[in-house]
Order: C-alpha cells, then sequence, then structure tokens
C-alpha cells in the first residue's frame, strides 16, 4: 500500500507494507542511504534519524507509526550548509569507515537542540546506544564538545 | 577505451604507445611496477581527461586524478597512498582528485602480488612504487617543459604543480605542460636515490584532511549496502549453522508463497531467498524451516574442546608443527634450575563489523557486475567469474568502501553468494546478511589454548622458552590446503606474535598443534597477536614476580632493542610509572607488528584499572600507547589507527565471546555479544615516535599490548593472574575465588 512520509521537509510516497520498518523504507524504497542497517534491533544506532525531533531506531519503527510526523535523516540535518556537527566531525577526523556515523551524528544533534552545553558525562551517557567498531568514540566526544563550543 | 598494456620485464618503466593521448587533451602515465606481465588494463577513469593506465592523469585545467590501488575500509589509505604520490610528483594537492583504481595486475600490491589487503601493509607495500611512479610523472614533465624551453631539464626544478626555471624565471604550470606534452615511450629510470628526501616532504608527516571526512559526515552513499541498481532484487542466504554443512530439505512451497518473493534456492552452503524488498526477503528468512547435513563440525561444543585442547597441550607427547625454533629450548628447559609454566586460554570472537556482509551482483549473457566491500579485489573478480563461468575480463568490480573490514572482508564468500543469487533468478540482486547471520555465519578469531615453559637458571635468567598453542587452522580457508602445506604448515595467521625478536631468549620453540574441529574461522584484526602476545607478556610480568622485579624494569633487562626498550620506557613515563594509585594499579606490555623483511613498527601499551569485586568489573581508566612507526606519514590518523586498535582490543579483551552448541552459534546480536561502548571507553594517550625513514605497519598496531597490559594491572592490584579472554566479570570473580 501507499505510504505518504514527510522526510526532510519533502513529501515523499512509497509502496510497501505499513508494518515495514521505517529503516528499509527510507533506505530502499526512497533511496535515502544516509541511514544504515547495523542491528535491525535497536541495539547499535546506526539506523538513528529524528521523528518530530526525537532520535529514534527507524529499524524498530514501523512505517504507518511515522505517518503525519516530521522525519529528518542525516541528508536533511541541515539545509543547505553543514550542520555545526558535520563541521566538527570534520575537523576533529572523526569518521573511520563512517558505517556509524550518520547515526552518531543524528543521536549528538538530539542531544545539542535540547542541551546546548552538555558536560562530558551527559554527552557519554546520550550516546551510549550508539556503537562504533572503529573506536572513534574519544574523537566522538570531542566533536560534540567542538560543536557546542562554536555553535 | 580500453587499451592493454605490454610490459616488458619487472622494471617499472614502460609506456605503451597506445596510452598517449590524441589531440593533447592531457597526459596519462602508464607506469607499471612488480613484474606485471600483459596486464589488461581496464582504464576507467570517469571525468578524466588523460586516460589513465596506471596512476597519474593531468587534465589541461590542471586537476590531477591520483587512482588509489588498495580497498578502503576507514584506516585512511585512500587518502595517503595518492598522497605519496603527489608528494614525489609535487603536486598542488587542491588539484588533486582521487579515484578508486579498478582490479588488475598492474595494481598488484608488491609483497601479494594481488590487489589484497591485510597485515596492515597496505601503506608500507605500495611505498616505494609510488613514490616512484609520482617521481616519474614530475620528471615526464620537466622533460617537457625542457624541451619547449630549449634548457637543459637539470636547470629545472619544481613547485606545487609548477616546473620552474629558475635562470630565466620562467614557469609552466601542469596542466598548461599537459596540454602539449606527448608522454614518452619509455618512462624515465627513477633510482630511489633520486626521490625526495624525507626532510623535503611537503605534505607527508603533516596531516592533511582526510579525503572521505565530508562524505562520511554527510551519509553520502559510500558501501555496498548503499548500491542501487535499477531492475534489482533483494536476496539473502541463510548459510548451513555449520561449515560445510547444506540444506537437505526446507521449506521451499511455504517460502515461495511468501508475499513478494521471487524464488527460493538450495545451495551447496545454504538457502537463497530473492524478493522484491528487503523486508520481505527477511520475513521470509523468519519463516524458514531446513534440515541440514550433518557434517564433521555437528557436534562441536566449544567449552568441551577447549579442555581437549589443554589436555593435548599438557601432553608433551601430542606434537604439533614446529613453527620456528632458535636454540634448543626443549633442552635448555629440560635442564633448567627453575621452570615457570602456565596456561592461556582465549574464546572465539567474532569481527562485528558494523556493516553486515553485503554485496551486488548482476549476470548478463555479457558478465558479470560486481559491487562490494572488499579486502581482496583480486580474488573477487577471480571467484565472480568462476561462479558466473565467464572469463576473468567478463567480470566489472566496483570496489566499495568497507562499512569495517577487521580481516572479516578478507575473503569473498559473500561475493560468491550474490553472483549465485543474481544467476538463480537472471536479475541484479543485493544481497545483505541480517546481523544475525552475519553472527550464525561468522567466521572467528580461532579459539586458543597455549601453554608456556620457561627455564630459568639460578640466577633467574632465561634459558629456554617454550610456547605451544592448540587452535584451528585459518590458511585453508583463505588460501587453500596447498599453501599450508608449502609453508610446511605454518599457519602464520594463527602462530603470529608467538616470537620474541626483541627480547634476550636465547633459545625459543613454537608448536601449534591443528585442532580441526569444523568451525568457521577466519583472520581477526592483529591476528595471533591478540592471544601469543597477551600470553608473552603476561607471563613476563609473572617471570618479573618470581625473580622479585618490577615489571617495567625487568622488560628493559631483558628487551634487547634499542627501539623496543624506547617505546615501553616512554609509555611508562606518560602514565608516571613510579606512582602509586589509592585502590588502582597499572600494567604494562610490549607488542610489534611486522615481518622481517619489511621491517617491525612496536609499542609499548600501560593500562591503568581498578575493580569492582562484587560484581568482578574491571574499570580501565586510563590507557597510554607509545608507538614507533618508522616514518608516520600522516600523525593524526596514525593517532586514530591507534586509538581504534586499543578500543578494539580492549572489548575483545573485556567482553567479546563466541560460543558453539552442538555446531551451532549460540550469540546472534548486540545483545548477546556485547562489545565496548562509549561509557566503557578509557581517557587514552597516543605518542607516535618516529624512528626512520620508511612507514611501517600501523593499523593493527596497537591490539597486542591491551590485554596483557590490563591482565598485567590485574595481577598488580590483586597478586591473582587472568589467563582467560575475554577477561569477564564471572571470571574475575572465579579467579578471585
Amino acid at each position: 500500500m501507499t505510504i505518504a512520509l514527510t522526510i526532510n521537509g519533502k513529501t515523499a510516497s512509497a509502496e510497501a507494507d505499513p508494518q515495514t520498518p521505517l529503516l528499509w523504507v527510507i533506505r530502499e524504497h526512497l533511496k535515502l542511504t544516509g541511514t544504515n542497517y547495523g542491528c535491525g534491533s535497536g541495539l547499535c544506532g546506526a539506523c538513528t534519524v529524528h521523528i518530530d525531533g526525537k532520535a529514534v531506531a527507524s529499524c524498530q519503527t514501523a512505517a504507518s507509526q511515522a505517518v503525519g510526523k516530521k522525519i529528518t535523516t542525516i541528508e536533511g540535518l541541515s539545509a543547505d550548509n553543514p550542520h555545526p556537527l558535520q563541521k566538527a566531525w570534520i575537523a576533529e577526523q572523526v569518521p573511520q569507515c563512517g558505517y556509524c556515523q550518520s547515526g552518531q551524528i543524528m543521536k549528538a544533534a538530539e542531544l545539542l537542540a535540547s542541551n546546548k552545553k552538555p558536560t562530558r558525562e551527559q554527552i557519554v551517557s546520550h550516546m551510549d546506544g550508539n556503537i562504533c567498531r572503529c573506536g572513534t568514540y574519544p574523537r566522538i566526544v570531542r566533536a560534540i564538545e567542538r560543536a557546542a563550543r562554536e555553535a | 577505451m580500453n587499451a592493454p598494456i605490454n610490459n616488458k620485464g619487472t622494471l617499472d618503466t614502460s609506456i605503451s604507445r597506445r596510452s598517449l593521448m590524441q589531440g593533447g587533451a592531457g597526459l596519462t602515465f602508464a607506469f607499471t611496477f612488480g613484474g606485471a606481465a600483459n596486464a589488461f588494463v581496464d582504464a576507467n577513469t570517469q571525468g578524466a581527461t588523460g586516460k589513465l593506465n596506471a596512476y597519474v592523469a593531468i587534465a589541461p585545467d590542471g586537476i590531477i586524478t591520483i587512482l588509489t590501488p588498495a580497498p578502503e575500509m576507514g584506516q585512511g589509505v585512500n587518502t595517503v597512498l595518492p598522497l605519496i604520490v603527489a608528494e614525489e610528483l609535487d603536486a598542488d594537492w587542491s588539484k588533486v582528485k582521487v579515484q578508486q583504481a579498478p582490479v588488475d595486475a598492474v595494481y598488484n600490491h608488491p609483497v601479494f602480488r594481488s590487489q589484497y589487503q591485510v597485515a596492515s601493509l597496505t601503506t608500507r607495500g605500495y611505498w616505494m612504487p609510488l613514490r616512484t611512479a609520482g617521481a616519474q610523472a614530475r620528471r615526464v614533465l620537466m622533460d617537457a617543459a625542457a624541451a619547449q624551453w630549449g634548457v637543459p631539464v637539470t636547470e629545472l626544478t619544481t613547485e606545487p604543480s609548477t616546473v620552474v626555471h629558475a635562470a630565466s624565471g620562467r614557469k609552466l604550470g601542469y596542466g598548461e605542460i599537459a596540454g602539449f606534452a606527448q608522454a614518452p615511450t619509455q618512462a624515465p629510470e627513477i633510482k630511489p636515490e633520486q626521490l625526495k628526501a624525507v626532510a623535503q616532504f611537503r605534505f607527508l608527516g603533516k596531516d592533511v584532511q582526510r579525503i572521505d571526512m565530508a562524505d562520511k559526515a554527510s551519509g553520502k552513499p559510500l558501501y555496498a549496502s548503499d548500491v542501487q541498481v535499477p531492475g534489482m532484487l533483494y536476496g539473502t542466504i541463510a548459510r548451513a549453522p555449520v561449515r560445510g554443512s547444506g540444506p537437505t530439505s526446507f521449506n521451499r512451497d511455504a517460502i515461495k508463497a511468501m508475499p513478494g518473493i521471487v524464488d527460493a534456492v538450495t545451495f551447496d552452503h545454504g538457502v537463497g531467498i530473492i524478493g522484491n524488498t528487503i523486508e520481505q526477503v527477511f520475513a521470509a528468512r523468519q519463516k524458514l524451516k531446513a534440515e541440514w547435513k550433518q557434517v564433521k563440525g555437528s557436534s562441536v561444543n566449544s567449552d568441551k574442546d577447549l579442555q581437549e585442547y589443554l589436555a593435548h597441550l599438557r601432553d608433551p607427547n601430542h606434537k604439533g608443527v614446529v613453527v620456528r625454533q632458535t636454540g634448543d629450548a626443549n633442552a635448555a628447559i629440560a635442564g633448567a634450575a627453575r621452570i615457570v609454566s602456565d596456561e592461556f586460554v582465549s574464546d572465539y570472537v567474532y569481527h562485528a563489523q558494523m556493516e553486515p556482509l553485503s554485496c551486488t551482483a548482476s549476470v548478463t549473457s555479457d558478465g558479470v557486475e560486481v559491487w562490494a566491500g572488499t579486502q581482496w579485489p583480486t580474488r573477487c573478480v577471480a571467484e565472480a567469474a568462476k561462479t558466473a563461468g565467464v572469463e576473468p575480463q567478463k567480470v566489472k568490480l566496483h570496489v566499495l568502501q568497507m562499512g569495517g573490514g577487521f580481516g572479516r572482508r578478507a575473503y569473498v564468500e559473500y561475493v560468491v553468494d550474490a553472483v549465485l543469487l543474481s544467476k538463480a533468478v537472471g536479475k541484479p540482486v543485493k544481497m545483505i546478511q541480517s546481523r544475525e547471520e552475519d553472527v550464525h555465519a561468522g567466521r572467528f578469531r580461532p579459539m586458543t589454548a597455549q601453554k608456556l615453559d620457561v627455564g630459568l637458571d639460578a640466577s633467574g635468567k632465561i634459558v629456554g622458552w617454550r610456547h605451544r598453542l592448540a587452535a584451528e587452522t585459518v590458511y585453508p580457508y583463505l588460501y587453500g590446503q596447498a599453501r599450508l602445506d608449502n609453508d610446511k604448515g605454518v599457519d602464520f595467521i594463527v602462530i603470529a606474535g608467538a616470537d620474541m625478536p626483541f627480547y634476550d631468549v636465547p633459545a625459543h620453540v613454537t608448536d601449534h598443534i591443528y585442532e580441526d574441529r569444523g568451525v568457521r574461522v577466519a583472520a581477526w584484526r592483529g591476528i595471533a597477536a591478540g592471544y601469543t602476545n597477551f600470553a608473552i607478556e603476561a607471563m613476563l610480568d609473572q617471570l618479573a614476580r618470581e625473580t622479585e622485579k618490577d615489571p617495567l624494569e625487568y622488560r628493559l633487562g631483558l628487551l634487547k632493542d634499542a627501539r623496543a626498550k624506547k617505546v615501553v620506557e616512554r609509555a611508562a613515563q606518560l602514565a608516571d610509572w613510579g606512582r602509586k594509585r589509592e585502590g588502582r594499579a597499572l600494567g604494562i606490555a610490549f607488542s610489534k607488528l611486522g615481518v622481517p623483511p619489511v621491517g617491525f613498527s612496536m609499542t609499548g601499551t600501560v593500562a591503568e584499572i581498578s575493580l569492582d569485586r562484587a560484581s568482578g568489573n574491571i574499570k580501565v581508566h586510563n590507557l597510554w600507547c607509545v608507538a614507533d612507526v618508522g616514518l608516520p606519514l600522516q600523525p593524526d590518523n596514525i593517532s586514530a589507527q591507534l586509538e581504534s586498535s586499543l578500543i578494539f582490543s580492549m572489548s575483545a579483551a573485556l567482553k567479546e565471546r563466541i560460543s558453539i552448541k552442538d555446531g551451532a552459534v549460540e550469540q546472534s546480536n548486540f545483545h548477546d555479544y556485547g562489545v565496548i561502548r562509549m561509557s566503557e571507553v578509557p581517557e587514552i594517550k597516543v605518542e607516535v615516535i618516529r624512528s626512520g625513514d620508511i612507514p611501517l605497519p600501523v593499523g593493527e598496531l596497537a591490539i597486542g599490548g591491551t590485554a596483557p597490559a590490563i591482565a598485567n594491572a590485574f595481577l598488580a592490584l590483586t597478586a591473582t593472574r587472568l589467563r582467560h579472554l575475554p577477561m569477564s566479570p564471572e571470571r574475575v570473580k572465579q579467579a578471585l575465588g
């Protein structure tokens, strides 16, 4: 069936079962491949998007649950300029393989939207659900702190 | 235009006439190296006007396209390899565009003679060939400018992307020269002494931004799982739970009746499911009911196997393959005044790369097109060709970035899977493994049991060292049984790091007892050093205690190499080794990476821990790691790799464990295969030391020191030895009694 979604400020429709995880609708139906599949079980954070500003695991969200809401993916994080987090990510040379990074940035963006000057403890506590196998954790923390400073 | 290149001999100096551009549209350099004969080059630089054959194309507008011959898995080689070319070319880096080289023998890694990425040897292996290629291109540009100006080339120099004739004040940009120059039929010979002196480097040694940072911070499609091909279907393979097994039957009709399912296919090694969407394929996978053939590994129980490994180690009549020996360690130990022995075990560990294995393939009457993130592009082409039943020239492979390699992508069975699926339905298929499949069908670092026996003389000096190891072999999977036979049965993947070239150990023997259990095994980051160096460095602390020496002093007395002493000493200095900490302790370890022909890089690692006795939880507060990497080409990226390896190995040291029961892997996702998270990461301080003019292996360097540094800190804190990796809270409590 046709599902109409609002993604990154635009409407988009997909032919999919309403129970399809939002992750697959975003990635494979709508071809927005910046959001990644890491575990399918809400354990790793690679699929993190925003729904009405809240960071959620899109693999744990049925597409039908996102209808009528504002979905933001990494592609829509910033209208035309890099987001301060993205600038900080580049300045701190954060990514290695890069596969977890969209989810990391989306999760971090949720934090900075509500807490402009997070402490290190708040950052770590907020980000702890996002796994990185390349060991970029220390740089992620520094990038979030940098983005908070420079915003 | 696809122009075969004829290479003569092994010198990297021949250029095919067919590579010359018509009409002065740009300049390409057909430099080859490594003895590739009659290489077929698929020149597919998109957008570069000079049709590239090997590494460099320069367009009249000055844009320089440099091809990178190696895959990228996050370690940053797709920046540093082009940078090496740009350095000797004396290019303006801001004018450089990087492209992935196609698969062709001309791009083979000189050590592996294949496009193959393992052993942290990418930068080290391509170092001289790429420098030479850049220097040759620069020389061609200078010769062309000299001819244009009618001056001897010896009067010319270069500035970034510019040839300069100081005497007359004339300058020509590389782009301008590309507009009129013709590549010579014979490339200029560049001797090593004609390359830049390290002191003259403009880029190497200082950090440039990695070329893929912006893409990775904005979700650009980079990975095999991102591929979108018109008309593509989705597929997955449910592999038999046990290696070598396959389906005897499955509920084919029920699966095929499910929504969106196009086909369900029996393969030798599993069931293939193909459908219109990935969600339908995964839904069908959940409903699969299959019977599997009983094979050798079908009754494996890893806990039971470990006991058998230990029994074998303890039985001196149970012989292994002698991997290497210096002197007569058995005699020295037999005649020693005192023998110190201990046993060390390590569980299977899973790569847990963030991108589950994925590959897209399209088999047509013309051949097969493949999109894959892979550590072995050359092998991908060969196996895709074989699977599709076509000649290798009919395979077009797009080498994409990997969402983590760590050795998991060092073989290509997932590429074969995608080709099989596409062949079965006659359409392009994107194969994605679920995380559960990625774990169940994972290939693991072998489980090991090790026994070390060290003979000491009356004064406590080491006279002999015996290192026995029981584990599966990995070579047959990666390279075939023939390779194991050729190497006299020595499986380097499984025993690397057991040697002790930098310690004063006069007699040393390593032997490997093969345990062929039928479990899926593979190379895992750092390969054997993760457990062999654990045993060595934990034993050294035990010996230090036996001889009543401080572990740092003991090591500095025993190390016989200045570089090795320096990294250990410096790490201890950074950690303020002598300072006692209330409720915490420090542990130290040395580690190395490399093989004699290419050189060794080294680390000294110190861990600071505390312990919650009630829970058995070890908290690592600090890790200090000092690395001697020869010549650091990109210091910040090297630091990133050290941090990466420290965290990766710490995760395995404390948390990671695969167990096998009745032949099947018991774990399935991140809830039961725990990996280190941000909250568990210590403060990490790394320091990079330059000790020479050659870049030495980096990517896996900091793997080997972490587990022993933590175990040694635990020993200092509690006087208790931890000997089973991972050092989980349960095992800690058990050890404390």
